[in-house]
């Protein structure tokens, strides 16, 4: 081997190497940041308490009504989007699975819907409410965060359901199931911890997003009591506390961060660990 | 490893492992242990390759010839639970030590694999990649090698209009035609065929096995093989394999004839 | 017996109602968007002037885009031009390099931190590439700047869009054929002549799918960008100026849009305009991606 050769062997094993460090390195320092900066303003006034008056200007209260408010949101967006990712995922795996063209066609139609940013899901709902005269809510948010969310789901799903054996799905049409008993007796069951992973990944993804509930949900200093009323959001909240001036909101920002950093980790960790076990 | 234990004990006849009067021999493996996590692979394999002879590595899957093979160019690198020790000299030189340049003792050997893996290029640059490693530049040169060495596996005919094109338009008969000749173009001493023609139709296979007859007058080949029938019309000599040994060793006739251990008795009479 | 197969009709007509829903949704949300844009173009406003006139003043009922295209562009090339040699390199390293536990362990950090939300990527931007940008970067540059900028834009999306193009290249690397690598290797080829040969040949497609896929997902990002570009109305003459990229825009102005004649569809024009730009380039870079699996 010439030198040349060899050294060009070391030279790109070596810088490889560094650049995957500081890839490494820049992604913690992320989450090294946001911890460092927001734990000494992490409390449990903050967790428990909606904001108090002059809340923006430095004032009392916390940031519960964003907590809650995120949560209701994602929960009721990821129950939304499982009740119409289901049938989808389902219907392509049984219903599609003989026509291969249309099989693929429809998996590549929802990888692009995936594509698509959540700003523009926020501008089209929007249209939308104007056109009906309906306000933010929960109820809207919940809606499009649902539709951002489903193709992930639906795909998600999808990818578990391709692991099914086909023999399994003509052993349960011999013994006299309809394809709907196939679907959800069997499919289902067999495809159970895959799911929840799909829809905690979903789940994930729709409670930091801020761009489509930035439309759609509104703000509020509140937690919703039903799904016409507006909503806080941690990722607006976050956003809108660091837009002030005063520092002690922008260290709420820091410390809002953390429980949405936290909460996203511990669900996407959560979902990993469930499909390993599978 | 229950599976081991069931095996017969097997003698190590010293005698088994000599050289073959009058062969010089190019490869010598020397008490060669390959272990895995939770399992051995090889057992102490010693084996003498003679020159310009087709030697068959011959065996039920599983038994650990694909290994062996890799071992002697050690492609054993790139799986890092893989542990080797013991020696293998090629000319002399134990390119297990790690002394020496592994990408020079690579192209001392050219490799078939099972099924053809042309590179993502054209053909003509198929064949001239290893000359280009080498540090062969000059194009004339290259051009030349590449039509010798399509010519060897008499591939040229069929693609000399086509050069420029993807190799992976081709069938795969042809693929591994190609493969072979982009082995031939470093000019090794060895070929390593591991199962050559197991991915071909039967004509392909016949083309390939005819190429190897006529190698050996120049190269000394190594052939995996689990078809006895092919081991029968190709082999000088016969390695037979069980379960990471070597069971016997010998010239392919007496091999065939006079099989000394039962395993291999069984062998021959359920193989086809 | 009927009442099974009733069951089963009624079901399968849910499932189709439900992916028929999906199928239509991109075309609702383009027919929406023009529907709503269209008022724009009545009230004579031409194409080429909506694109490529600078001149932004709603309040007098102009409406040009080009501040906000050209700070989107900037933006986002800056962006994929820090990232991509970087990815590649890591993914490199990762699939080819490193030793198998490395790779086994890195990969669902990766994942998990591709779903890290962007708000916190806008925090860190504003804690640490905004004052980096604004003290460091620029002076060196002899360049004042208050490091809300381009390239403070260019370099958080760049960190965001990491582990989501790393992902899709690892995913490339791993589809490769280890027989290839061996091939390649047992010509006498070092290892990295492999990778540059045959690797990142035979997965050219997928790589240039993942940068593709990569540049769409960062020109819709929103909120993450619009916390450390600046957002003033301009053509960005530096990468230290401020810009005000179009989903800034958007997100920027729905509150008053309703307020000021013809706002409202010039908004949905800028929405429209990254759906078309994004839905394209995802149509182009998945179908490259079946194709080359298809091989």
């Amino acid at each position: 081997m010439t030198l040349r050769r060899k050294w060009e062997e070391k030279f790109f094993r070596v810088l490889t190497a560094l650049v995957a460090l500081l890839v490494v390195f820049v992604l913690a320092h992320i989450l090294f940041t946001i911890v460092s900066k927001g734990a000494s303003s992490l409390s449990w006034e903050i967790l428990s308490q909606e904001p108090k008056g002059g809340f923006y200007m430095g004032g009392g209260g916390g940031i519960l009504n964003a907590i809650a408010g995120s949560f209701y949101l994602a929960i009721g967006a990821s129950i939304l989007a499982f009740v119409v990712s289901l049938p989808v995922a389902l219907f392509i795996n049984i219903y599609l699975i003989r026509y291969h063209r249309l099989l693929i066609g429809v998996r590549f139609f929802l990888d692009v819907l995936w594509g698509i940013p959540s700003i523009v899901y926020g501008a089209f709902a929007f249209t939308i409410m104007i056109f009906f005269g309906l306000r933010n809510s929960l109820g809207a948010g919940i809606v499009t965060v649902g539709a951002l969310i489903a193709p992930i789901m639906i795909r998600a799903m999808d990818e578990v359901l391709k692991t099914i054996p086909i023999g399994l799905q003509e052993a349960s049409y011999s013994l006299g199931s309809t394809k709907t008993e196939t679907a959800y007796k069997i499919f289902f069951k067999q495809a159970l911890p895959g799911f929840a992973t799909a829809v905690l990944l979903a789940f994930g993804r729709g409670i930091g997003d801020a761009a489509s509930v930035l439309f759609t949900a509104g703000y509020t200093d509140h937690v919703p009591r039903n799904l016409s009323d507006p909503t806080a959001t941690l990722p607006l909240s976050i956003f809108f506390q660091l837009g002030s001036p005063i520092e002690e909101v922008q260290n709420r920002a820091y410390a809002a961060a953390i429980v949405l950093t936290f909460i996203v980790l511990c669900i996407s960790i959560t979902a990993r660990v469930l499909y390993r076990k599978k | 490893m229950s599976s081991v234990t069931a095996i017969p004990e097997i003698s190590k006849d010293a005698a088994h492992f000599q050289v073959v009067p009058g062969e010089v021999p190019v490869l010598n493996i020397r008490n060669l242990n390959v272990r895995s996590k939770n399992a051995q692979i090889l057992k102490n394999i010693n084996l003498v390759v003679p020159k310009n002879k087709i030697t068959v590595l011959l065996g039920p899957s599983g038994c650990g010839k694909t290994t062996l093979l890799k071992c002697m160019n050690r492609l054993t690198d790139l799986y890092s639970e893989l542990k080797l020790d013991g020696s293998i000299e090629i000319d002399g030189e134990d390119i297990l030590s790690g002394k020496f340049d592994i990408t020079q003792i690579r192209q001392k050997m050219g490799l078939v694999m099972q099924r053809p893996f042309p590179l993502p290029m054209s053909i003509y640059d198929n064949i001239a990649y290893g000359l280009k490693i080498k540090g062969i530049r000059k194009k004339s040169i290259i051009s030349e090698k590449v039509e010798k060495h399509l010519r060897e596996v008499a591939l040229w005919d069929e693609v000399k209009d086509r050069l420029k094109t993807s190799a992976q338009r081709l069938s795969i008969g042809q693929q591994q035609r190609l493969c072979l000749a982009r082995g031939l173009a470093v000019e090794p001493e060895i070929i390593l065929a591991d199962e050559p023609t197991s991915a071909l139709d039967p004509i392909s296979s016949r083309v390939i096995e005819e190429e190897f007859l006529k190698l050996k007058d120049d190269y000394t080949i190594i052939l995996v093989t689990h078809i006895l029938r092919q081991a029968k019309r190709l082999a000088d000599f016969v390695v037979f394999m069980y379960y990471g040994e070597i069971v016997e060793y010998g010239p392919a006739s007496e091999i065939f004839e006079n099989p000394k251990t039962d395993i291999l008795k069984e062998y021959l009479r359920v193989g086809h | 017996m009927t009442k099974r197969i009733l069951i089963d009709n009624i079901s399968s007509k849910w499932m189709l109602v439900c992916l028929s829903f999906f199928l239509l949704l991109p075309l609702a949300i383009g027919t929406g968007l023009v529907l709503k844009s269209s008022d724009l173009f009545t009230s004579h406003h031409s194409l080429s002037t909506l694109i490529f006139s600078a001149d932004w003043s709603p309040s007098e009922d102009k409406f040009g885009f080009w501040p906000f295209i050209l700070s989107s562009l900037w933006v986002t090339v800056i962006a994929l031009i820090i990232s991509m040699p970087l990815c590649l390199l890591a993914a490199i390293y990762l699939s080819q390099f490193a030793p198998k536990w490395l790779l086994e362990f890195m990969r669902p950090v990766i994942d998990i931190l591709a779903g890290i939300p962007s708000v916190v990527y806008g925090v860190w931007g504003v804690l640490v590439i905004v004052p980096l940008v604004g003290d460091v970067i620029a002076p060196f540059f002899n360049n004042e700047s208050l490091g809300y900028s381009i390239l403070a834009g260019a370099l958080v999306l760049a960190v965001m869009s990491i582990p989501y193009i790393l992902n899709m290249l690892l995913e490339v690397f791993r589809q490769v054929p280890v027989e290839l690598g061996e091939a390649s290797l047992s010509l006498g080829a070092t290892k990295w002549e492999t990778i540059k040969h045959v690797f990142i040949r035979k997965g050219a497609t997928g790589i240039l799918s993942a940068y593709g896929l990569g540049f769409s997902k960062a020109l819709g990002e929103t909120i993450a960008v619009m916390m450390v570009i600046g957002n003033v109305v301009q053509e960005p003459a530096s990468v230290f100026d401020a810009g005000y990229p179009l989903p800034a825009l958007i997100a920027n102005n729905y509150g008053e849009m309703m307020s000021i004649p013809s706002y409202d569809s010039a908004l949905m024009f800028g929405s429209l305009l990254l759906f078309v730009i994004i839905l394209a380039i995802n149509i182009v870079f998945r179908y490259l991606i079946y194709k080359s699996e298809e091989k």
